[in-house]
């Protein structure tokens, strides 16, 4: 299997993708802020639909706009935490953009459009080249080494906002720093396995793990384990299965590992 | 339909607005699920659920696709998923009993084994791919009298139900534990809303397609309860609101070569906004 090269790229970039969704989807569930990662998802999808009509490199799309809402979502709210209906309202109106993008898109090119929105939408982990592996696995190891560098103060500002304020933590600073850091992965995470379904790998490890332990360094590993087991594992699966899509097996590994760690706890 | 343009006579671009029967059918669809979608969506926004109502919405996806690889009617697959989505929800939310953060993870991994699923039914079937954008994104073209009568069921069955448990649902929506010592059936009521909820979103993502309920579901409620804390009044022009972000959208689009789903919500978006600046610097 490891004889394939787009093999190889996929584990490149799908572990370093997974470690991070792992970790900054750990803190993303504890803080309930799973809602605002869904937008931030969603509007990469937009980024990327946007890039391909201006004509620039897709990763810039889905950079500049994941970061942008998160800066703007974290300006909203109280603690750079915006509401559901703030999320929503912000979140459909830039889907509706990206409604308009497609429409010109389709006028303006011929075909190939079809391909960038479900590639977009479900990712294409299979097709991703080695320099796009290599700058998926450095963005993902910077986005963990960023995650567990605020780690500590991020958790006693997301556990006691107040107490951590009166002791000189800058809560609404690591709020923003936390959010544009769910912007990096979400916008990581959409090349390898969509806009739709990269939520998958930030909530549901995150959850279990949760749901296991509240131990917050081993669950944050607990977290980035069962990520990385989730991509390996789905990857693997879906060459055995070659009609089985990559993502599809990725998300299903993990929605598996949170639907268990929840059954285990009611059981307990 | 031709090349259609804007004059600048109001009467006569109504008039030929409503020559065609698509857009007559278009224009009854849209009213039927605006004032459904204004009410429903004003207790959604009301019990902070809008993360419920998205994860709801985005099933039409599983749904449509499941549907078609099954052979089954479209719209069947839509209520199906939707409902079991809902039911999904209400009941790991009641059962996990671990907060906030807890439930948003169980939403989003609900939300997330739907869309993939329905991933896979599409790569099984590869016939819906032509139709996943209108699935997403919605149309108001091709809309038939069956299918308004449809919605037009629906409504009647959504706002009937909402008119027998409104003042409980409220009261379970603002105070639970009030409500609880009360006696109304806090619990049944939680997991009834969600019922309704998915047909209304359901109904709802037919005609602005999945990813953009929002903006007829949340946007409006939220203006309209931005501007008054009377729940009668907000209600109203929650309602009112929604009509006027369909109508208007509806309308611009037939003069447009830009999908409705633009129209719809940077409409609703702007009267969110508008809302906002009126309660903060005239309220």
């Amino acid at each position: 299997m490891l004889s394939h090269e787009f093999i190889r790229n996929a584990y490149l970039a799908g572990t370093f993708i997974a470690l991070a969704c792992g970790v900054v989807g750990w803190f993303t569930v504890l803080r309930g802020q799973v809602f605002a990662g869904d937008a931030l998802s969603h509007v990469a999808f937009v980024g990327a639909i946007a890039a391909a009509v201006i004509g620039v490199d897709e990763r810039v799309g889905l950079f500049v706009l994941t970061l942008g809402l998160a800066a703007v979502m974290a300006g909203l709210g109280a603690r750079a935490q915006a509401n559901d209906v703030t999320i929503g309202v912000v979140f459909s109106w830039v889907l509706g953009i990206g409604v308009l993008l497609i429409a010109v898109l389709s006028t303006s090119s011929s075909g190939g459009n079809g391909l960038i929105v479900a590639n977009t939408l479900f990712g294409s982990i299979f097709g991703l080249g080695a320099p796009q592996g290599i700058a998926a696995a450095a963005i993902g190891l910077g986005a963990v080494l960023a995650a567990l560098a605020i780690a500590r103060p991020l958790l006693y500002a997301s556990l006691d906002p107040e107490l951590a304020g009166l002791h000189g933590v800058p809560v609404r600073a690591l709020g923003l720093a936390l959010a544009l850091l769910i912007g990096i992965v979400t916008a990581e995470g959409t090349q390898a396995i969509g806009a739709l379904l990269v939520l998958g790998l930030i909530a549901a490890p995150g959850g279990a793990a949760l749901a296991l332990t509240s131990k917050p360094y081993l669950g944050m590993t607990l977290s980035a384990a069962i990520a990385l087991a989730a991509m390996w594992g789905g990857i693997a699966l879906s060459y055995a299965i070659p009609s089985l899509p990559p993502s599809t097996a990725i998300i299903a590994l993990a929605v598996g590992a949170y639907a268990l760690a929840s059954v285990s706890t009611i059981a307990l | 339909m031709g090349n259609p343009t804007l004059s600048w006579n109001l009467v006569s671009d109504v008039h030929r607005l409503l020559e065609y029967q698509f857009m007559v059918n278009a224009l009854q669809a849209g009213t039927i699920v605006a004032v459904m979608a204004g009410v429903v969506g004003w207790y959604m926004v009301l019990r902070r659920q809008s993360f419920a109502g998205h994860t709801i919405a985005v099933m039409a996806f599983p749904g449509a696709s499941g549907a078609a690889l099954a052979g089954l009617p479209t719209a069947l697959g839509y209520y199906l998923a939707c409902g079991i989505a809902a039911l999904t929800i209400g009941r790991a939310g009641g059962a996990a009993g671990r907060g906030r953060s807890g439930e948003s993870a169980t939403i989003g991994v609900v939300q997330v084994a739907g869309l993939a699923a329905g991933f896979l039914f599409l790569s099984l079937y590869s016939g819906v791919l032509e139709q996943l954008e209108t699935l997403l994104f919605g149309t108001f073209l091709g809309i038939d009298s069956n299918q308004v009568l449809t919605l037009l069921v629906i409504a009647v069955v959504v706002l009937g139900v909402l008119a027998l448990v409104g003042r409980p649902l409220l009261l379970a929506s603002l105070d639970p534990e009030l409500a609880r010592a009360r006696g109304v059936p806090v619990g049944a009521l939680d997991i009834g809303f969600l019922l309704v909820l998915s047909l209304a979103v359901a109904a709802t993502s037919q005609i602005t397609g999945a990813l953009l309920v929002f903006a007829l579901l949340v946007a409006p409620a939220a203006a309209a309860q931005a501007l008054t804390p009377r729940p009668g009044l907000s209600l109203v022009l929650s309602v009112a609101f929604a009509l006027l972000v369909t109508w208007v959208g509806l309308g611009i689009s037939y003069f447009s070569i830009y999908p409705l789903g633009f129209f719809v919500t940077s409409l609703a978006f702007g009267l969110y906004v508008l809302a906002q600046l009126v309660r903060r610097l005239v309220l």
